[in-house]
């Protein structure tokens, strides 16, 4: 669609990476369940093996519904490209395994999710590679950690459990001064809210599992690249600026200026780990991204109304949002998040553990479960589930009380989110 | 690989295997504020296929060093100065849109050198807007951005450059600006569209050529209209092949820039310049 300008989000949420199928004049992208493709002849084979041409051999390495999925989001994000993955967890995974290995260093922001802290602190340690933790807003305290084997910087856009706000402009410029890229995780905000390339990011992964589908019913990670970053300026790379022995040889950073990264991970980190996504899962996850924008606008009302509602209601102590005058990242919050911080957010109720789990049972709207980014209005209290093995103290340590409670805001009636925390609020009141 | 250039040091891909100067050789030269890394496909195939494969980055431009090169006529007497450099006497040349006119003149000015010409979105004047230019003087990041939507058709670019899961819109706009970003201050975007626009020889150099030639056309190619190929095509009694694509044939439509590139080099004959 040539034109006096580029299509606008909402568009590129519908159409990017998909025309009406040339075979079947199929609409809707179709579902190409199948492992493998035909090779029009033994040259053509290997030709596509040797990659003297683009096309699709084995649905692990690629595959059309998940190039459209691929396509599509890198759209969102303004990257070069983008490879889907079986989850979140396996993007990250995709993006150390291919800049780092047994030797590598890491720098990485203290405001995670769970599953990334232990895959940094515990998992890849035990593979040689080291990660040393910063506090999101330390800027001295991520120049200071970087070391000459540093391959990665990361953080979460908008970090866990607090919401810190990551200074992408300001961690951007200390890792490109170091010849490193900075990787973030951008689950929460989604291009939506938030263009990490445009802020100076390298490299941006998801969770599609969450908001990207909006629907709960597919685990799935995408992982993009922004062509930006210069792998052979930096000097810290040879696994995109030499010669790779596990592919003919071939030097990455010379058959694609700006797709280097990519070409790796996916002819050695989705060829050898494995991590792909089903083309089933993708097309979920495209059903999901073609409302994206307005999902979106929906959750960031209803969450506003929420945290409003919240942050005037006696029995709270603390509401944890960017939006609120109070909260550490406020400014920055304004400054980089102006369409809005998410959906899901952290609640202190005045209390103890017994009111806290008493809350969360007597909620019938908001579904008590383990994840966030859902269509629906989910909640979690830390203190009886995920961190039920803390005593108060070290729940404190970890920025969590007994009264602490999660909720992700969904696309219901405001009105009735409403009255649903106010039915818990009052039976909570009653445990006391 | 590197190779000394009249002085300077340049860069060719070669395609994933060493060069071999006895090999019929095939130069892509790629177009304004780009590089290489747009015929590395194309290379790689020719370089796997029984050529000798150089996709050269013109000089000023990432990985080969030096200042831009004034005009057309300087860059394409560098082409022929590289094939020197290389030991290789006659040579097929590739270009795409400035990169065309580069061959174009190449073939011109050494008739004896060139067995094929292929020209891809080309244009005979390359005529740029007053507009354009001026955008490109004054903010080149917007000059970009409005290039890179006129020249891309299609936000589903099948099945993908260099691969599937990439975004043509979003890696053609990142490789412009890395190629800026790269020239050391210079505004490499600004200087290469003004070198198409000024470069006013390519109807005396097309009554030059004396090899066989094919030009390349995108349907939808709004930089370098169909129409505006014609002439040189006519000039050139040039095989003329029309892609469904717009200005980023690489890109856009890889397999069928393929089979152009592989019609016009292998079956040369039928469409030699009468002598």
């Amino acid at each position: 669609m040539p034109g006096a300008s580029d299509p606008g989000f909402d568009t590129l949420s519908l159409h990017a990476g998909a025309a009406p199928d040339p075979a079947t004049g199929a609409r809707a992208v179709p579902i190409h369940l199948s492992t493998s493709f035909v090779f029009d002849s033994s040259e053509h084979a290997a030709s596509l093996f040797n990659m003297e041409r683009s096309g699709h051999v084995y649905s692990r390495i690629s595959n059309p519904t998940n190039a459209v999925l691929e396509e599509r989001i890198a759209a969102l994000e303004g990257g070069a490209g983008a490879i889907a993955t079986a989850s979140g967890q396996a993007a990250l995974h995709l993006a150390i395994s291919t800049l780092a290995g047994a030797g590598s260093h890491i720098v990485s922001s203290t405001a995670l999710y769970g599953g990334s802290h232990n895959l940094l602190h515990y998992t890849l340690r035990r593979f040689g590679i080291e990660t040393t933790f910063v506090k999101p807003g330390d800027m001295a305290g991520w120049r200071a950690a970087i070391r000459p084997n540093t391959k990665l910087l990361f953080g979460e856009t908008l970090g866990n459990p607090g919401l810190d706000v990551l200074d992408i402009p300001a961690v951007s410029v200390i890792a490109h001064e170091a010849g490193v890229p900075l990787l973030v995780d951008s689950t929460f905000t989604t291009p939506w809210l938030m263009k990490p390339f445009d802020l100076g990011a390298d490299l941006i992964f998801h969770s599609a599992t969450k908001f990207l589908s909006g629907h709960g019913t597919v685990i799935g990670g995408v992982l993009v690249d922004g062509g930006g970053f210069d792998w052979d300026a930096s000097g810290r790379f040879t696994e995109l600026t030499a010669p790779y022995a596990g592919f003919h040889g071939m030097v990455f950073s010379e058959e694609s200026s700006v797709g280097a990264f990519l070409l790796r991970a996916r002819r050695e980190g989705l060829r050898d780990f494995g991590a792909c996504m089903s083309p089933h899962t993708a097309w979920l996850i495209l059903q999901g991204i073609e409302t994206l924008p307005l999902r979106m606008a929906r959750h960031m009302d209803n969450t506003r109304r929420v945290v409003a509602f919240l942050a005037a209601h006696p029995l709270v102590a603390h509401v944890g949002y960017p939006e609120l005058d109070g909260h550490p990242s406020h400014a920055l919050a304004k400054k980089l998040l102006p369409r809005g911080c998410g959906s899901v957010f952290s609640f202190d109720l005045k209390g103890t553990r017994r009111q806290g789990a008493a809350f969360i049972e007597a909620l019938q709207i908001f579904s008590h479960l383990a994840n966030v980014g859902d269509c629906r209005s989910l909640v979690i209290h830390p203190a009886s589930t995920t961190h039920f093995r803390m005593d108060d103290a070290a729940l404190q340590a970890a920025g969590i009380t007994p009264g602490t409670i999660r909720l992700s805001i969904g696309l219901e009636d405001a009105d009735d989110l409403i009255d649903d925390l106010k039915r818990a609020f009052k039976v909570a009141e009653k445990a006391a | 690989m590197k190779i000394d250039v009249l002085g300077r040091e340049a860069y060719a891909y070669t395609g994933g295997k060493p060069f071999d100067a006895a090999l019929p050789c095939v130069v892509f030269i790629h177009g304004a504020c780009n590089d290489h890394s747009g015929f590395t496909l194309l290379a790689r195939w020719f370089a796997h296929h029984g050529y000798g494969a150089l996709a050269v980055d013109l000089p000023g431009h990432m990985r080969s060093g030096g200042p831009l090169l004034p005009d057309v006529e300087a860059m394409a007497d560098w082409v022929l100065a590289l094939l020197d450099a290389v030991g290789v006497q006659r040579a097929a040349l590739v270009g795409h849109s400035m990169g065309s006119l580069i061959a174009l003149q190449a073939a011109a000015r050494a008739p004896q050198r060139a067995t094929q010409l292929v020209l891809i979105g080309t244009a005979v004047p390359m005529k740029v807007s007053d507009a354009l230019l001026a955008t490109a003087r004054d903010e080149p990041l917007k000059a970009m951005r409005m290039v890179n939507t006129w020249s891309i058709s299609s936000t589903a670019s099948k099945p993908g450059y260099p691969g599937p899961g990439s975004w043509l819109h979003g890696g053609a706009l990142a490789l412009m600006r890395r190629v800026q970003a790269a020239g050391g201050g210079a505004n490499v975007f600004l200087h290469g569209f003004e070198v198409c626009h000024q470069y006013r020889a390519g109807m005396e150099a097309a009554a030059q050529v004396r090899c066989p030639a094919t030009v390349i056309i995108g349907s939808a190619d709004l930089m370098t209209q169909p129409r505006a190929a014609m002439p040189v095509a006519e000039a050139l009694h040039a095989q003329v092949i029309t892609l469904r694509c717009g200005h980023h044939h690489m890109g856009e439509a890889p397999e069928q820039v393929l089979a152009a590139v592989r019609a016009a080099l292998f079956a040369p004959a039928a469409h030699a310049k009468a002598a």
